[in-house]
This record gives structure tokens, C-alpha cells and sequence, in this order.
């Protein structure tokens, strides 16, 4: 591969707390330098240079909770799509969930997609494998086998895990293998039926409500788990002030726990389900304007550690329903970056704690080879316009689904170039 | 009536006090003329109308029916029933298949909440709500108005009180809506395992016992209880609940002399209500079955009417 310099463009690396003005050297797919004094190198010889005024550098996003539909429903989503999908969104690392048919509980089914991912995937895809057998919550899978294998981290998808017993002895167990454990929270029982955030706006929907304690309640339960077996636990999806605050006392008592919220309860309340619309239909469901404020100050503050788009693909057989009968979940790669980028122009976040929550801090948490502009450092790349302005349109969408909460929502600013590897694969 | 600005009437919410107002105004029109020999008119000759009942209901279906039949439509029944196949894949592949057919109005029932908006959007015909799960019924809030009204010979200022299950309720929240439409002061009065989240906010008085919350009411307003929610889900027993919430002499003695006792049907007798009561001078049960097939003939009148001679062409815009 021959040198590439970008030059001329604002560098934003909080794997270093770095943020100036300067050039990125890239050889053989690898960052030589990055910064204001990388320049004063000089050019290699035979070296493309690119002048990338007006424009800023971020580590390549990384996105940790990805639901792709491949392999069973590669109608919705291949990791080849989602892989597409993500480079557009600036996202050139993310973790595909193992909520796939047959589930990803099996060494087998974990090189499968490494395999994919690597033939066909355009970004670095991660697989994360089932916590539990199938995903149904009763046996624990191979964890060592399935982390030799390539799994990343453990998680139980979708499903939350609601026997306590197998949840302690999943994580005594896992802690050998140093690998983190990701769950949502949901009571099986407080929240059955539930399919929209419990309060006046449900309940003159006629639609059955989902309480708080839904989520409080399984949460603090992990986290008093995860203190007696010293795992690393990562609640993968809180949408309450109150979960930051279940949190945070963890912390305090030495619990081992991270956190991440999806990009839709940053974005978006209960109110935008307006009349029954389904692609507002999410786990946990969405929530009051004063609880999505809230949950961005403590993302500000560092007491939600990442972001994820929670991408979910789903079709028109399962989204063109009667809301209470329509899955859940949106598509969010490719409107992760620019809907984060909302709470940096209203000055809710600093810019540089957004893209750490979108990159640097999921790539630690995880371990992935990811997550900073350091010489020497894989050179994945988002080149970010902070200030273009553009809508999303349906037609224009790269992902085999179109279930966006965000169809026709006016954006500033987006990836305009994402390099993997020092390879392009996504230009405006 | 003047022009009714509506296409579809899929729920309470989005009328204003003339929409209803003009609405009773009509149906009180249409009860002389179910009181007649004759009761067939020509308002609506010519024209189909298709009843899509995907939960089996005998009255409503049947008042709709007649309803129709009495302004001269073509009625078409459809009972969908809960077949084996999935619910949400028949309402849309039926409304479309029953589209293509050129209807000029579907009522839909429904056991899911937005079924009825939902439709709305795929079909070119007017969509008359006739239940949508736990949403509205707003049929069902016109004839109880309308009972009301012809009684009392107002909304505004009465107090009726709604008693029992308002949680999984769309005749509740239809009325709540109305009501409160028509300047009417509205109680819920029922155990808190029964009201929905937020209650205190949709414009009703909470209220935990009948005697409290019967208080001086002009209007006794019963709702049924489901069997399969009465034996320790949300009450402990039939007995309990009866002996607490349910209708009886003693309880009506709070309200009003001359209150009226009402029951959207079916009535489980010695649950929510005792018999004595349901068949008692102070009922209008009957009475508003019969409304029931006024307010239909109305409101369809006023859907396909205004949308003919108004001027609604099948877009919804001027034609």
C-alpha cells in the first residue's frame, strides 16, 4: 500500500485528550503520525496527499450493539449490508449481536462470521456470543472456546437473562476468561405485555405500559451480582436516570460496570410514537423528554460511558402492524454519528467526550484494536463535516431495512470519508 | 347538519363540541326515523359498507348493520375472527383485498390499539372505528351522550361517574374524552388495580370507593369486567369485587334520586352490576342499544354524506 497524507484538518483523538489542527500519515494501512507536528515530517516520497480542510479527524467509530440478520434473515441484513451501512455512518468497527438464526452460541457459527466479516465486510466486524445456550437463558456457552474463537464479549442479545442463579455462575465463570459481560435489563414479569413507556401518554394510547422499575429493578440485581463475582458487567442499554444512579453507587462499592445507551433515547422521547408509529417501537421503549435530558447530561458527565446505534433491521412484515403487535427496534448506522452530533451543536456535549462515548471508550471496554489516532495505531479513520447539512431520505438509505426513526430528519453534520485500514470505503 | 370536517371517525380525540353537538343533533333525527313503519331512507343508496369485525362482537356488529341497512347501504359482514393466522397480517391483507372491492366505508373492531388508524392509511374508503383494543370506541361514547342527553337534556355541568375496569377500557377513555368535550364533570371510580397510569390527569376525579364517587352523580356509567381479570389477576374474587364495586341498591343510594344507570353491554349480572339494578326504573341499558343504532346511522350520514355533497373526493381533498 502506498503512503497517504491527510493534511490540513482538525485532529480529535481522546485516546489522547488531543485536539489541534495538523496532518495524518498513514503507511501500509498504519497511522506514522497524527498531529500538529506530524507535518514538520515531511511528505514521504511518492505519498498521496490529500488536502482535508474544514474538515475534522476521529478515531473510526465504534459501534458496540449491532443486530444484523445474517445468518436467518439475511433479508433484513447481511453483515456485508450492515458492513456497508456503517461506513457510511462512519463506523468502521462494530460488535454484531448474536441474536441471529441459529443463534451464535457455537465456535462454528463465531468463525462463520469472522469469516464473513472478513470476505465481504468492508469495516471490522466483532462477533459477541450468546451468553446462554440459544439464548434462552439456562445453560452457559463455551466461553473459553468462543473467545479463542474471536467473541469479544458475552451478552445475552436481546433476551434478558432472568434466572439469577445461571447469571452468577455465567459471570464467576467468565471472569477467568477476563471477558465482559453485556445484558439489557427487563423484568419478565413488571414489564410483560408492555410495549411502550408507562405513563399518561400509554395510557390514552390504550397501549399496555412498560413501568421504570422494569429496567431499575434487573439492573440493580446484576449489579449486586456482578459485586459478588467481581465480573465485568456492562449494562448494555439503560434509558433512566435512575439506572446512571443504580450505576454509579455500583461503582462506588467496587463493582467492576460500564455503560451504554442506545443513540434513538438520546435523541428521541415516548412522544414521537405520535399516532401508533412503529419504528418509534424500541427495548427499553423510549421514554419522557425529562429522562432523554437527563441521560444526555450524565453522557456528558462521563456516567454513561458509550453510545450505540442498537441497529436493529426490521421489515415491513414485522414493523407494518398495530404497534403492540410490531417488533421492536430501528436502524441507526448510518444516522448514529449525525444524530450524536445534534448534542454537540446544542452544546449539551463537548465534542470531544462525544466521539470518546463513540469511539475510544467502547474500543476499551471491549478490547478492541480501536479507538485512537497513536502512531502506530490501526489506521481507521472518520473524516467528519461537523457543519453540512443534509436530510435523510428513505431512497438514500444503504441498509437492506428502512426502519429509521429518523426519515426526513434534518441533520449538520456527518462522516464525509471513513478510511479502514487506511483504505477508503466510504466518500461523500 | 353543517359540513362535518372529518373523513374518518376513528376516535373521540380530534372532535371539537360542534362535531359532536352536530352529531347528536343528526342522530336525534335518526331515532324518528327507526321509530317509524318505514324505516328505510335513501341517504345512503348505492353505497357499500363493509363491517370488519376481527373480534367477534353480536350488538355492535348488528346495530352497525342495521344502521346501514336503514339508510339504504349495501351491508357486507365480515367476521375475521382469531384464525390462525397472525391478526396483524389479516387486517392489512383483508382491508386490502376488501379495498380493491371499492367500499365506501369499513367499520373495524379490532383487539389492538391504532388497528383502525392503521387501516386508515392503506385504504381509500371512510374508516369507522368500532373498538381498537384498549383505545377508543367513540361510537360507544356518542350513544351513551346521546342517552344522556335525552334525559337530562344536557352534557355540560352533569356528573357521571365511571365505575369498574377503566384500565383496559376504550369505551372509558372514549367517554372521558367526550365528556370533558362537552363540559361535563367526570369520576372514575374504581380499585387502583383497574386505573390506568396517569389517570388523575385525563380529566376525571379519582375516586376508590362507590360511595364517595357516586356522590350526587347524574349519571351511573358501569363498565363490564373481564372474567379472566377477576379471579386474583387485578381483584381477588368475583365476591370481593362486587362487594366493594359492584351495582347495587345500597350504592346507588348516593347518587342522584333520579341518576341514570348505564351499561355498555354485556352486563355480567352480580359482578359489576345486580340485577335488580340493571332491570330497575333507573336504567337506560335498552335505551342505549337503541341510541346505538342512531348514532351509527349519524355518524355514517355525516361521513358519506359531507364527503359527496361536502365535498370530500376519496383523497380527502376538494373534489
Amino acid at each position: 500500500m502506498t503512503d497517504l497524507v491527510l493534511n490540513n484538518l482538525r485532529i480529535l483523538d481522546p485516546s489522547r485528550n488531543l485536539d489541534e489542527t495538523g496532518a495524518i500519515l498513514i503507511r501500509d494501512g498504519v497511522i506514522l503520525a497524527a498531529g500538529s507536528d506530524a507535518a514538520h515530517q515531511g511528505v514521504p516520497e511518492g505519498a498521496t496527499v490529500q488536502d482535508c480542510r474544514g474538515l475534522i479527524a476521529v478515531p473510526g467509530l465504534v459501534d458496540a450493539r449491532v443486530f444484523v440478520g445474517e445468518p436467518g434473515a439475511e433479508h433484513r441484513e447481511t453483515i456485508a449490508s450492515a458492513a456497508q451501512a456503517a461506513a457510511v455512518g462512519g463506523i468502521t468497527s462494530f460488535i454484531a449481536m448474536p441474536d441471529t438464526d441459529p443463534v451464535i452460541d457455537d465456535i462454528a457459527l463465531v468463525e462463520f462470521v469472522m469469516k464473513t466479516a472478513r470476505d465481504k465486510a468492508v469495516v471490522n466486524v466483532y462477533p459477541a456470543a450468546a451468553l446462554t445456550k440459544g439464548l434462552r437463558g439456562t445453560e452457559m456457552t463455551e466461553f473459553g472456546l468462543l473467545s479463542e474463537a474471536g467473541a469479544v464479549c458475552f451478552t445475552n442479545g436481546r433476551e434478558a437473562l432472568h434466572d439469577t442463579l445461571v447469571l452468577r455462575r455465567a459471570m464467576t465463570y467468565a471472569r477467568e476468561f477476563g471477558m465482559v459481560i453485556a445484558l439489557e435489563s427487563r423484568d419478565k414479569y413488571l414489564g410483560a405485555g408492555g410495549v411502550m413507556n408507562e405513563g399518561l401518554l400509554a395510557s390514552w394510547l390504550g397501549l399496555s405500559g412498560v413501568p421504570r422499575e422494569a429496567e431499575i429493578i434487573p439492573l440493580e440485581r446484576d449489579l449486586r451480582v456482578a459485586g459478588l463475582t467481581r465480573a465485568a458487567y456492562h449494562a448494555a442499554k439503560i434509558s433512566l436516570p435512575e439506572s446512571v444512579d443504580a450505576i454509579a453507587l455500583a461503582k462506588s462499592r467496587g463493582v467492576n460496570v460500564t455503560s451504554g445507551i442506545s443513540i434513538n433515547h438520546l435523541s428521541l422521547n415516548e412522544n414521537d410514537i405520535g399516532e401508533y408509529r412503529t419504528f418509534f417501537k424500541l427495548t427499553p421503549p423510549l421514554r419522557g423528554e425529562d429522562d432523554r435530558t437527563a441521560m444526555v447530561q450524565a453522557l456528558a458527565e462521563g456516567r454513561i460511558d458509550i453510545i450505540v446505534s442498537s441497529h436493529d433491521p426490521q421489515d415491513v412484515d414485522t414493523k407494518r402492524l398495530p404497534f403492540a403487535d410490531a417488533a421492536d427496534g430501528a436502524i441507526g448506522l448510518e444516522t448514529m454519528l449525525a444524530a450524536a452530533l445534534r448534542l454537540h451543536h446544542s452544546g449539551e456535549v463537548p465534542l470531544m467526550r462525544l466521539i470518546d462515548a463513540l469511539s475510544t471508550r467502547p474500543a476499551q471496554i471491549f478490547g478492541l484494536d480501536a479507538g485512537t489516532l497513536k502512531p502506530g495505531a490501526k489506521a481507521d479513520i472518520t473524516l467528519i463535516d461537523l457543519d453540512e447539512p443534509w436530510i435523510v431520505s428513505k431512497d438514500a438509505i444503504v441498509s437492506r431495512s428502512k426502519n429509521t426513526p429518523f426519515e426526513n430528519a434534518r441533520f449538520t453534520g456527518r462522516a464525509v470519508r471513513t478510511y479502514v485500514a487506511g483504505k477508503c470505503v466510504h466518500s461523500l | 347538519m353543517d359540513f362535518f370536517p372529518h373523513r374518518h371517525l376513528l376516535g373521540i380525540k380530534g372532535l371539537n363540541e360542534r362535531d359532536i353537538t352536530g352529531l347528536l343533533d343528526l342522530a336525534d333525527e335518526a331515532v324518528k326515523i327507526s321509530r317509524q313503519r318505514e324505516k328505510k331512507t335513501s341517504t345512503l343508496r348505492g353505497l357499500t359498507q363493509i363491517n370488519l369485525f376481527f373480534e367477534a362482537s353480536t350488538r355492535t356488529q348488528s346495530s352497525f348493520e342495521l344502521a346501514g341497512k336503514r339508510l339504504g347501504a349495501d351491508v357486507m359482514n365480515m367476521s375475521v375472527g382469531n384464525s390462525s393466522v397472525k391478526k396483524g397480517e389479516t387486517l392489512i391483507d383483508t382491508a386490502m383485498t376488501l379495498n380493491a372491492m371499492h367500499p365506501d366505508v369499513l367499520v373495524v373492531r379490532h383487539s389492538s390499539a391504532g388497528a383502525a388508524a392503521l387501516l386508515a392509511q392503506k385504504v381509500s374508503c371512510s374508516v369507522i372505528n368500532a373498538g381498537d383494543g384498549q383505545h377508543e370506541h367513540p361510537t360507544q361514547a356518542l350513544l351513551d351522550a346521546l342517552t344522556i342527553r335525552r334525559a337530562k337534556g344536557k352534557l355540560s355541568r352533569i356528573i357521571v361517574a365511571i365505575c369498574g375496569d377503566v384500565l383496559h377500557s376504550r369505551v372509558a377513555r372514549s367517554n372521558i374524552l367526550l365528556l370533558n368535550q362537552m363540559g361535563a364533570r367526570v369520576r372514575v371510580v374504581a380499585p387502583a388495580t383497574l386505573l390506568p397510569s396517569g389517570i388523575a390527569d385525563m380529566g376525571a376525579e379519582v375516586y376508590h370507593s362507590m360511595e364517595e364517587g357516586l356522590k350526587d352523580a347524574d349519571v351511573v356509567m358501569m363498565l363490564r369486567l373481564q372474567r379472566e381479570r377477576m379471579a386474583g389477576a387485578f381483584v381477588p374474587s368475583v365476591r370481593e369485587y362486587f362487594r366493594y364495586y359492584g351495582l347495587d341498591a345500597e350504592k346507588l343510594k348516593a347518587a342522584k334520586e333520579d341518576a341514570l344507570v348505564m351499561h355498555p353491554g354485556p352486563m355480567n349480572r352480580g359482578v359489576e352490576i345486580a340485577s335488580e339494578i340493571a332491570d330497575g326504573p333507573q336504567s337506560v341499558i335498552e335505551q342505549q342499544v337503541e341510541m346505538g343504532v342512531a348514532v351509527r346511522m349519524a355518524v355514517m350520514e355525516a361521513l358519506l354524506v359531507s364527503q359527496h355533497q361536502g365535498g370530500l373526493n376519496n383523497q380527502g381533498t376538494r373534489a
